[in-house]
């Protein structure tokens, strides 16, 4: 069988969380365990936390919030944004994330998947791409690094193959053509992709209904989707996403 | 022994051979009141009412890392000697002869079978929620409701034996738990499988208090 994840993503500076979650009665918004538990009892299947800190000396409280979140919630979670080395995704693992999802320095130094892969193992090893549909080319798209401004030349399809075949254990796609937009994933880029691996890929980008996430799987093939802001605002729970998944025939562990 | 003076939370030892993340067991463990070490002190592992062997990441590597440290003996002589033992994901196939992953690498031989790929059917490693298919009842899979789902992160699993007491379906049932006297294992990460792995945890704990109260 196989069950399609929900995962609401959070963005963290400096170890808090930032762009104003606000969905349910919360002492504190910033709180990462706070909001990692209140998404866990939704039924949320995994956590992303995308770290936006942008000052290298506070890092370490990332470190820290891994460790906090480890502590107290019993889900998996992802780390994401700044990991450059080894060194960094092992003090993240070793602090308590499960799996660690790099991107820029992968397009740098793409051997960086292998050797994350290789000491920690592929199930821990998550890489990230964002892309955007190259102008005049149906169905090229292409790697954007920094939130979609910086063009990298790189065609997105290889560099999910190439990043299979380095080790990587999962891909997060993420369409900057319709980041931000609430019209659905990119379903032609999130099809290209899930078609052109064997590995898992999450849908990421563009949701602002529940039916786009029913589109991610049944249209785009995607094994896991990611949304921020339709959780976030309280628009919908993850149960109610996992109500809608299950009422168009797709398998999710059910809500609590 | 310590574990007679403090019933309430029975200590449990977590083998650190040094391999990855450890931890997380261990944080599970201490959130369902376990007084949960991860050590590799012989003296502290021998004082536990329950030893817990997790594992992540390759077969090889952490059998390798195991026996460098002489904790593969270790954990030999804890389930010899009847106390609770629970392998967790590649602890719990470092409980088996052996590995397709790392065919020159002897395992424990605690459970005869070998550990092989997931079927090629389907997508390695299977990194999702599933539902148990509970196959005999077991004081490990007691009070999980009507649908127990947990955690799953790997590409090869044990094969099938008498010992199995749950599977999942993944192009086909693949082992998820299996358990022999005081010898309980999971492919699955129960500290990662939310409050239905935390009931897995305290049922372990559940074990090693008990049986450390008729121990002494």
């Amino acid at each position: 069988m196989r069950a399609i994840r929900v995962i609401p993503c959070l963005d963290v500076d400096a170890g808090r969380v930032v762009k104003g979650v606000n969905f349910v009665d919360i002492r504190d918004a910033g709180d990462p365990i706070e909001l990692a538990a209140a998404y866990d009892a939704q039924g949320a299947d995994e956590l992303v936390f995308l770290d936006i800190t942008a000052s290298s000396d506070q890092r370490d409280t990332t470190v820290q919030m891994a460790r906090s979140v480890a502590e107290q919630v019993f889900i998996p979670f992802t780390i994401g944004g700044g990991i450059r080395t080894v060194d960094d995704a092992r003090r993240l693992l070793m602090a308590g994330a499960d799996k660690v999802s790099v991107m820029t320095a992968a397009i740098r130094r793409p051997i960086l998947v292998s050797e994350i892969s290789e000491e920690f193992g592929a199930q821990c090893c998550v890489v990230a791409i964002d892309a955007r549909r190259v102008e005049g080319r149906d169905g090229a798209f292409e790697v954007y690094t920094h939130g979609g401004r910086t063009r990298t030349g790189i065609d997105a399809l290889q560099w999910a193959a190439e990043v299979q075949r380095l080790g990587a254990g999962e891909i997060l796609l993420t369409s900057m053509d319709t980041d931000g937009t609430k019209d659905g994933f990119d379903i032609p880029l999130t099809a290209a992709v899930t078609s052109a691996v064997d590995i898992p890929v999450i849908a990421s980008g563009g949701v602002g209904t529940l039916q786009h996430l029913v589109e991610g799987v049944t249209q785009g093939g995607a094994d896991a989707v990611l949304a921020a802001s339709i959780f976030h605002f309280g628009e919908y729970t993850v149960a109610d996403a996992k109500r809608v998944l299950a009422a168009n025939n797709v398998t999710v562990r059910p809500p609590h | 022994m310590s574990v007679s003076e403090t019933p309430e939370r029975p200590l449990l030892a977590v083998l650190d051979y040094g391999i990855g993340n450890l931890h997380s067991a261990h944080k599970g463990f201490s959130h369902v009141g376990a007084d949960t070490r991860l050590t590799a002190d012989r003296g502290l592992i021998r004082d536990a009412c329950g030893v817990v062997l997790p594992g992540v990441g390759a077969f090889g590597p952490c059998m390798r890392a195991l026996r460098e440290r002489g904790l593969d003996e270790v954990a030999l002589d804890r389930i010899h000697a009847g106390i609770p033992f629970f392998g967790i994901c590649i602890g719990m196939q470092m409980l088996f002869s052996g590995s397709a992953e790392a065919p020159q690498m002897d395992g424990l031989g605690v459970f005869p079978q070998l550990v092989r790929p997931l079927a090629d059917t389907v997508k390695r490693p299977q990194i999702q929620w599933n539902k148990l298919d509970i196959h005999r009842e077991h004081p490990m899979l007691t009070d999980l409701g009507d649908e127990a789902w947990v955690y799953f992160v790997h590409s090869y699993a044990p094969d099938a034996g008498e010992e199995v007491i749950a599977t999942c379906d993944y192009g086909g049932p693949v082992t998820a738990a299996v358990a022999r006297d005081n010898v309980w294992a999971a492919q699955f990460h129960p500290e990662k499988s939310g409050a239905t792995g935390l009931r897995i945890l305290s049922n372990f704990v559940a074990f090693a208090s008990d049986s450390a109260k008729v121990a002494a």
